[in-house]
């Protein structure tokens, strides 16, 4: 099991975040960072507009072609 | 389309834009530069053995790993904004800017997935050869990573390699080397990556004056100083020379900007470069009155740097809105300038150009689609000055263009006569001594940032109203969404970056008056 390369990669990774100091609180800050990017602006602030408003590429073509030549 | 838009959420737009690149801004250049300076140091442990380089590369990376836990991923709202802000200029730029940005997608990803892992968590674990090479390849991947953003902002400035289909409403791109290996794309790469370097040299020259000043850690501080000045002084002539051949680009593809850059309202042959002088706020582009409160110019340099000829006429302000002087076109042949009035005349040939197609492809008119799509491919390119209601708006922000690309120049030249000085004090005389230069140093740091962001004030407001060049303007690419949502979201951001910023400021002060350990990081 221990030869197991995954098994390596993993305790790589569990040891270098076990015994980290100062990267404890740079990973919650990063934590805390993108859950307010992904869970909160993303969500509730910047939705993609056309994918939002459209279902296929089509409509958004045919919305922007009307927007950039105000044809209405 | 913009006689019923509300101006407003453009302007909104545009400041959310530059708030949050500008806060990004202030993250990156320290990871392109403190990359490279580590694996210097890192190299040095690994040819000699010392376990003092050890120790330093082992501090500058813990300062490298706050800035970057710090920064990453603060680019990403830029995307968000563009999906909801700039939808209309998302849709339009197509596949150019999906391209480089999925490269830089997924670059990231594998880089800071697996190498910045074994650089962090690998001392020990792995052999020392297989540590350096994860530490040059952190660093030449945040660089590489920078390349395709700035390849899709070099785009917008100078649109190469593409072609548009009326069909999509979408630029596709025809030749990807054409869009990588564009002149503009080039010099943009060389001159950022360039600016970030110095900035990181002088970070770290700054930083270990501070420990000469407080006598701690002089070993550390001399050596850092050693390796950041040398790589500093490099990087701030190579700044140079790349600016050089910006400003060279920018006298070709962008002639606004640079009559922007140099508030040279009326163009002549042989003009020379401002060093020092304040533009006449009052002046319009068809006025008598004077272009400068005060200058001092060097003569002919504008003509020799913009075009390498002393005599070359360097087109202002009114000439570029009135048109009628000669220039070379993209295929190198001489062409007479057509006035602003006649590119928004073409612009609008071009605007009701593809309105005409797009009623003609729905009627199934292919003789009619052939007929308008000759008409828009033959004014595409400008496309964008149909959506023009004034000349003027085709003027961007005199003052502020010049006053930064003066802060940017001069400090920029002032950091290579710093860097010299430095090096020259840190390996012939006792630079701890020199406590003058120990604090200008530490003032220094704030200065690279000033600089860096200037740059980009030169670069991106410079460009306005453009946000690709001649073919699509502000006005034209944000979406119709309300100013409320807009206005909110941009506190949101100035709360949100604020807070990180002062996040990164308290924990790198901490570190750095906790001084080099061993230890994790």
């Amino acid at each position: 099991m221990k030869n197991n390369i995954f098994y390596k990669v993993f305790h790589f990774y569990y040891d270098g975040f076990k015994n980290m100091t100062i990267g404890k609180t740079l990973w919650l800050i990063i934590i805390i960072k993108l859950f307010i990017m992904f869970f909160i602006l993303k969500i509730f602030f910047f939705p993609n507009i056309l994918k939002k408003n459209f279902k296929t590429d089509e409509e958004r073509s045919n919305h922007v072609i009307e927007q950039l030549t105000n044809k209405k | 389309m913009t006689d019923s838009f509300d101006l407003s959420v453009v302007d909104w737009s545009k400041a959310q834009f530059a708030l949050t690149a500008m806060y990004h801004w202030i993250f990156v250049p320290l990871t392109l530069g403190l990359g490279f300076i580590i694996a210097f140091m890192e190299t040095l442990y690994v040819k000699t053995g010392d376990e003092e380089w050890k120790r330093i590369t082992k501090f500058w990376m813990t300062l490298f790993g706050i800035n970057f836990a710090i920064g990453v991923a603060t680019g990403i709202i830029l995307e968000f904004e563009f999906g909801t802000n700039w939808s209309n200029y998302s849709w339009f730029v197509g596949d150019i800017f999906g391209a480089p940005l999925a490269i830089e997608g997924i670059m990231a990803f594998f880089m800071e997935t697996t190498f910045i892992a074994v650089m962090f968590f690998g001392w020990n674990k792995v052999s020392k050869k297989f540590h350096l090479l994860s530490t040059w390849l952190v660093a030449i991947g945040a660089n590489l990573s920078a390349l395709w953003i700035l390849v899709a902002n070099a785009w917008m400035q100078y649109p190469a390699g593409m072609h548009f289909n009326p069909d999509s409403a979408r630029n596709e791109m025809l030749n990807f080397w054409d869009v990588l290996f564009s002149p503009v794309a080039i010099n943009k790469f060389l001159h950022t990556i360039s600016s970030g370097f110095l900035l990181a040299s002088a970070f770290v020259v700054g930083i270990s004056a501070w420990y000469l000043l407080k006598n701690r850690h002089t070993l550390l501080a001399k050596r850092s100083i050693i390796i950041a000045s040398v790589f500093g002084l490099l990087s701030s002539i190579f700044v140079g020379l790349t600016g050089d051949g910006s400003a060279y680009q920018v006298s070709q593809k962008q002639p606004m900007k640079l009559a922007a850059m140099e508030g040279l309202y009326q163009g002549k042959e042989g003009v020379g470069l401002v060093i020092i002088g304040a533009p006449n706020p009052s002046k319009t582009y068809n006025d008598d009155k004077d272009a400068y409160l005060f200058k001092i110019e060097v003569p002919k340099m504008l003509s020799i740097l913009g075009y390498h000829d002393k005599d070359a006429f360097v087109p202002g302000i009114k000439d570029i809105i009135e048109g009628g002087y000669t220039y070379k076109n993209k295929d190198g042949q001489e062409v007479v300038a057509p006035s602003a009035a006649q590119k928004i005349e073409k612009g609008k040939l071009a605007i009701q150009a593809l309105a005409d197609y797009k009623t003609a492809s729905d009627s199934g008119n292919k003789e009619m689609m052939a007929y308008h799509k000759k008409i828009l491919d033959e004014n595409f390119e400008y496309f964008g000055y149909g959506y023009i209601k004034d000349v003027t708006s085709l003027i961007p922000k005199v003052p502020l263009v010049f006053y930064s690309f003066r802060i940017m120049v001069g400090v920029g030249l002032l950091f290579i006569v710093f860097f010299a000085l430095v090096l020259y004090l840190v390996v012939e005389k006792d630079i701890a001594q020199k406590r003058w230069l120990l604090r200008a140093s530490i003032l220094m740091i704030p200065m690279a940032y000033i600089a860096s962001q200037a740059g980009w004030i030169v670069a991106e407001v410079g460009r306005q109203p453009w946000v690709i060049q001649d073919i699509l303007p502000t006005v034209a690419a944000v979406s119709r969404i309300g100013v409320g949502a807009v206005q909110v979201t941009f506190f949101l951001f100035f709360a949100i970056f604020t807070t990180l910023l002062i996040a990164e400021l308290k924990i790198m002060f901490k570190q750095i008056k906790n001084g080099p350990k061993e230890g994790g990081h």
